[in-house]
């Protein structure tokens, strides 16, 4: 049997309060906080967070990667490819991006569903200064793995209606969406979820459903169709806010999280049209996540506030003064690709005669002065802890000061890597970290992928 | 052996050096020029197409030989420019000594220059190798570097860090006191103690005080067999060693590497003393230039040198063992943090400190009688670093 072998979310730790958005702005802007992506943080990282976490213990993906977010970053160029290096999935296979709409979620679990792959969904939501979009969007990612045997959830119902109307738009290049008057949208949608949830249901062989996933760009259309289909179980909500392409993947991760065997899940996606899903959850679901405390609700849980100001620059609406260094050159081509395996995917290499590891990979071994005797050891998943620190006050950080950490990898290796989602008193000599994948920086309309560290359960 | 060394056997016999500092009327051409005329001028009848070969060390102020024929159109000599990071002055000067002691030449000169402050940027810039992005030598500025010597120390010899801070802030408060006695120095006045170490933080615990200067300037050496030195002057100073190593540069990546000391200096030194024939460089060394481009870096090169006992350089340096009236005088110029760091410049700049001391022309720094001088000059960073280490004297053997 073929269908959903795993899945992980990745909820960014930065929230912005929607009190200090308010303030900030002079106008009311409600209670809680939306999730924010970091400076350094972007949909392919957040799309890595994701999928490690699925694939933890998990076999890598059969077939492809499929990679869905309305923010690309970068356009021309596949952006699952430096998903799939980080991943360390070698160069076979295939890596594809839906890039562009909310809907290209479904597009990529249906394609990773039907080809046995890696769905990652993953987004970065703003809108205007004061805007709802601003306000109640968030940031984040979730990937789910699919395939033969063992599967934790069977899909046993797949729907769609699609109409061409004019709700929500944005052409290339703006940074914030248009959207038509709220009933227009309210009274196209409403009919197309019907539709296509009617015939899922009725091809699943159910009237309802155990748990019910909504998600949809449209606020007033998810909550209408909630109350159309209540579920017979309450799923405590994330509410980290509408995620974009990430948004359905995270309210489904959410629904397993807390799903029991033998449940069926009601998927609806109302997105330029309605697309309706319905799984049905096995006894083989004691979701990795939830072993290794990686729920979404144990990753909400782990916040940190930032101001308006603050995330208005990592934005790129404001510009802040950056210290009189240079920028860092662009990644160069030919070396990146000479180094995919370390740069992406964090691989060194390990001495056979000696047991020496190093990083980046090197062939003369500074031990025992072996030249070619080394293989390959992948040190992505490894944590580590901090040997000595700095906190660079000089040095070019599009969010500075920058924090440099000397980092002792358990099972041995040692690289100086920048700590992220930390501030310069959470770190001392002997500070647990874990390995994140980021973007360090953007030179030449290059992005910089590497990974950092960020202390556990900081 | 590690090497033979040329114990003697070449002195150098004229200096020059310019003041260090923030000269923005001055370009590399002036004060190559300025450096090198000083030199002539102290050495009568000597002029530059009576020097074999020239050796011109800077690590970004430009590029070949060229970078010192032209401005000082010298016609048609071997001219040999050499890059060692921040040690590359002394590097310029290490290769000159050899092509004398080889007999290939008569008379060279050594020349270092670094133009720094036409960059219009905080700190030391260098142009990067292309690269795949993942270098954290590429993000991580200097300061930061070696300010990853600080907590790694404290955390190994169980030093309060207020004690360290006590200690790195002594020698910033030395080497300006030091400094504030000498007129080519960038930074000519005393420093309260309160002040240094309440300085805007640049990076860990390092402030503004505890880095060294970034400068502009140049400084040279004419160089002959020892034998032939009486013909430029009546008192050359002898090169007793000449000890440069290459690291492995894999502190980074090594974890048994614990960020307290310099294996690349602790070798050097090694090296220095046997070809000198130092066996107990507390007691014989009489002055030491050291490369204290941030305070912790000076307090660790006293224990890699073997000043002091390891975990102890703090104490020492609280108790001022190394100030100008201390046992053993270390940086009596003012050093990089005081007299200011022009890269290719730096390491001639030290030798010109011994050159000025043995002959009694320090001034207010004059120390008494100086027999030996040791030269001590880092370029790159902790876990990646060259050294050189050289041993000068006023006597032959």
């Amino acid at each position: 049997m073929s269908g959903l072998l795993a899945y992980g979310a990745y909820v960014p730790r930065h929230r912005l309060q929607r009190a200090e958005l308010g303030s900030a702005l002079g106008v009311p802007a409600g209670k809680g906080a939306r999730t924010v992506a970091a400076y350094d943080e972007d949909s392919t990282t957040m799309a890595v967070e994701a999928a490690r976490r699925a694939l933890a213990g998990a076999r890598p993906p059969v077939g492809g990667v499929y990679f869905a977010t309305t923010a690309p970053a970068y356009v021309d160029k596949t952006n699952a490819t430096a998903i799939h290096a980080a991943l360390d999935l070698g160069h076979e296979g295939f890596a594809v991006d839906f890039a562009g709409s909310v809907r290209g979620a479904v597009g990529a679990l249906r394609a990773a569903a039907a080809g046995s792959g890696l769905a990652a969904l993953s987004d970065v939501r703003s809108g205007r200064p004061g805007s709802a979009d601003e306000r109640d969007s968030g940031d984040g990612a979730a990937a789910f793995l699919f395939g033969d045997g063992g599967v934790i959830a069977e899909v046993v119902a797949d729907t769609s209606a699609t109409a061409e109307f004019l709700d929500r738009w944005r052409a290339p290049g703006d940074t914030a969406s248009s959207t038509w008057e709220e009933r227009f949208g309210l009274e196209m949608y409403l009919p197309l979820i019907k539709d296509a949830v009617t015939r899922a249901l009725s091809a699943a062989g159910i009237e309802q459903a155990d748990r019910v996933v909504i998600s949809s760009p449209h606020a007033r259309t998810a909550a209408a169709t909630a109350k159309s289909y209540p579920a017979r179980l309450a799923t405590e909500p994330a509410p980290l806010g509408f995620s974009g392409a990430a948004d359905l993947g995270i309210g489904l991760a959410n629904a397993l999280d807390q799903a029991g065997p033998g449940e069926t899940i009601l998927l609806i996606s109302a997105a330029d049209g309605c697309d309706a899903t319905v799984l049905r959850t096995t006894d083989r679901l004691v979701s990795p996540s939830q072993q290794a405390g990686d729920t979404v609700a144990a990753q909400l849980a782990l916040s940190r506030d930032i101001r308006y100001s603050t995330f208005l620059a990592w934005r790129g609406v404001i510009e802040k003064e950056t210290g009189r260094r240079p920028e860092p050159d662009r990644p160069a081509g030919p070396p990146s690709a000479r180094s995919e395996a370390w740069k992406f995917g964090f691989v060194g290499s390990r001495c056979t005669e000696c047991g020496r590891v190093h990083l980046p990979p090197t062939r003369v071994c500074s031990n025992c002065h072996s030249v070619d005797k080394m293989e390959r050891m992948r040190i992505s998943e490894a944590p580590g802890t901090v040997a000595t620190y700095t906190v660079d006050r000089l040095a070019f950080s599009p969010s500075p000061p920058m924090i440099d950490v000397v980092v002792d990898f358990d099972g041995g290796g040692r690289y100086t890597l920048e700590m992220t989602d930390a501030s310069p008193d959470e770190v001392e000599i002997g500070t647990r970290v874990e390995t994140t994948f980021r973007r360090l920086y953007t030179s030449g309309g290059v992005h910089n992928y590497f990974w950092k560290v960020r202390p556990v359960n900081g | 052996m590690a090497s033979n060394g040329i114990r003697d056997r070449v002195a150098i016999v004229g200096m020059g050096c310019t003041a260090f500092g923030e000269h923005w009327d001055r370009s590399a051409d002036d004060l190559l020029l300025d450096a090198v005329q000083e030199c002539f001028s102290s050495t009568p009848g000597v002029t530059q197409a009576d020097v074999d070969a020239y050796w011109l060390g800077t690590m970004s102020s430009g590029q070949s030989g060229l970078v010192l024929s032209r401005p000082l159109r010298l016609d048609y000599k071997p001219v040999t420019r050499v890059e060692n990071f921040c040690a590359t002055g002394s590097e310029a000067f290490r290769n000159a000594c050899y092509a004398v002691a080889s007999g290939a030449y008569d008379l060279v000169m050594a020349v270092g220059v670094e133009k720094l402050k036409d960059s219009g940027y905080s700190g030391l810039v260098r142009s990067q190798t292309p690269g795949d992005g993942t270098a954290p030598e590429s993000a991580l500025t200097a300061p930061a570097a070696f300010s990853l010597l600080d907590p790694a120390y404290c955390k190994k010899f169980d030093v309060d860090p207020g004690d360290m801070r006590d200690a790195m802030t002594h020698v910033a408060w030395k080497n300006h006191h030091n400094g504030a006695l000498n007129p080519r120095a960038q930074f000519r006045k005393e420093v309260a103690k309160d002040k240094i170490a309440a300085s805007p933080l640049v990076a860990g615990r390092l402030g503004v005080f505890d880095c060294s200067g970034v400068s502009d300037g140049s400084a040279c050496a004419l160089i002959c067999r020892s034998e032939d030195a009486h013909l430029y002057t009546d008192k050359p100073m002898y090169v007793k060693a000449l000890a440069m190593v290459a690291g492995p540069a894999d502190g980074p990546i090594d974890p048994a590497y614990d960020y307290t000391t310099f294996p690349e200096v602790v070798h050097a030194a090694a090296d220095a003393y046997r070809q000198a024939g130092v066996t107990n460089p507390r007691e014989e060394i009489s002055l030491a230039e050291v490369h204290d481009c941030f305070t912790p870096t000076e307090i660790v090169l006293m224990e890699d040198m073997g000043f002091s006992e390891r975990g102890e350089a703090w104490r020492d340096v609280l108790a001022g063992d190394f100030d100008l009236d201390g046992k053993l005088p270390i940086n009596p110029d003012g050093g990089l943090k005081s007299f200011g760091h022009p890269v290719g410049a730096s390491g001639l700049r030290m030798l010109f400190e011994c050159w000025l001391q043995f002959r009694g022309e320090a001034g207010e720094r004059q120390l008494t009688d100086p027999k030996l001088g040791l030269t001590h000059n880092l370029g790159g960073r902790p876990g990646t670093c060259v050294s050189f280490v050289s041993i000068v004297g006023s006597e032959k053997g």
